[in-house]
């Protein structure tokens, strides 16, 4: 199944997005070794230069990392993982913040409806 | 890297009339190109010249270094968007034909892709549906060892199911280092596998760019670029 990738940004940062959020998930475990880049462009149906550039790009953050002749592992420093769900979540959180205000909600009555359906869920 | 394909100053018109006006172009090796443009803007006679099946009126053309020939014809593998195959033969006596043909012609792989297709060697062309048909040929195309792959329209004729397979075979099974050139309308369904994208109109070249320029620069998607640039 191809990745559900969207029109309007660079392929690239989309792939880092989607393996980032599978670290986070734990799909991709600590220190877990990551398919070849033809197969995880396969994977992924995007071409295998775009996903080599995701590559090397999230190598520079340092949450993936390569061994020499061995292919490329994710990382087994836990907190920096930890680290990029905080980031993650608050990018999230700011999306959707930005979202209500487009609709003319402002921060503090979206505070409250939250608080509301959370309540109800309980 | 080194270029693969080089167009220079490349001019072709059918008695008279201009289909190709000064392409010059240069595609290095390891890159997924997509040649675009509306109908009738000069994509098949692009890809013709290149596989040495019209000459051009003006211009030079080489492969590797090599102008068109016996020698660039062993390292590109063409789809064309007709087909040539005897409509009345099994898959695997194609694919016997083939081998005697390429020397390039991996006979494995291609019983591999048939088998993950599901397709029966042992089946007639002419019993088959049209997007079953495009398969095999796709999948005989794909079997050579190539350095140039260019593929005439590989997605017109299937279902949009069928395209995710097809774009599987041609993303697992190009030899590395390769370069291959696709040509399509079908802008949406192959995008995300493009690197490069060449955009023709009326016979010339109006944008040469990497996919990632157009869209961290234009912010968005080739198709909707494509759909700017040729709207009627």
């Amino acid at each position: 199944m191809p990745w559900n990738l969207t029109s309007d940004r660079p392929i690239f940062s989309q792939i880092m997005d989607i393996i980032f959020q599978n670290i986070i998930s734990g799909k991709y475990a600590p220190g877990e070794k990551l398919p070849s880049v033809r197969d995880l462009a396969a994977q992924a149906a995007v071409n295998p230069n775009t996903m080599q550039k995701a590559l090397s790009e999230l190598e520079k953050t340092g949450v993936v990392f390569a061994k020499r002749t061995s292919g490329r592992y994710i990382t087994e420093d836990t907190a920096m993982i930890q680290e990029l769900k905080s980031h993650m979540a608050l990018e999230k959180i700011q999306e959707f913040l930005k979202s209500m205000e487009n609709l003319g909600i402002s921060n503090e009555e979206t505070a409250v409806l939250l608080t509301e359906i959370l309540e109800g869920e309980k | 890297m080194s270029t693969l394909l080089e167009c220079k100053g490349l001019f072709k018109s059918y008695s008279g009339r201009p289909a190709l006006k000064n392409v010059n172009l240069a595609i290095e090796s390891g890159h997924i190109v997509g040649l675009l443009g509306p109908n009738g803007s000069g994509k098949t006679t692009l890809i013709k010249l290149i596989n040495g099946l019209l000459t051009p009126t003006q211009g030079e053309l080489y492969i590797n270094q090599n102008p068109v020939g016996v020698e660039s014809k062993k390292i590109v593998s063409y789809l064309p968007d007709h087909t040539y195959l005897d409509m009345n033969l099994k898959v695997r006596d194609i694919i016997s034909y083939f081998m005697d043909f390429y020397e390039d012609f991996d006979e494995k792989k291609a019983y591999d892709m048939l088998s993950k297709l599901r397709i029966n060697p042992g089946d007639k062309l002419n019993t088959m549906s049209k997007g079953t048909k495009e398969k095999v040929q796709l999948i005989l195309v794909m079997s050579r060892r190539a350095k140039l792959y260019v593929l005439d329209e590989p997605i017109a004729g299937v279902d949009p199911a069928a395209r995710d397979y097809i774009l599987d075979i041609i993303l697992s099974n190009y030899e590395e280092d390769a370069t291959i050139l696709i040509s399509t309308h079908l802008i949406a369904d192959i995008e995300n596998i493009l690197d490069q994208v060449i955009f023709l109109k009326h016979g010339e070249i109006s944008l040469i760019s990497s996919v990632d320029d157009i869209r961290s620069g234009q912010g968005k998607s080739v198709d909707a670029l494509f759909r700017e640039v040729f709207r009627c």
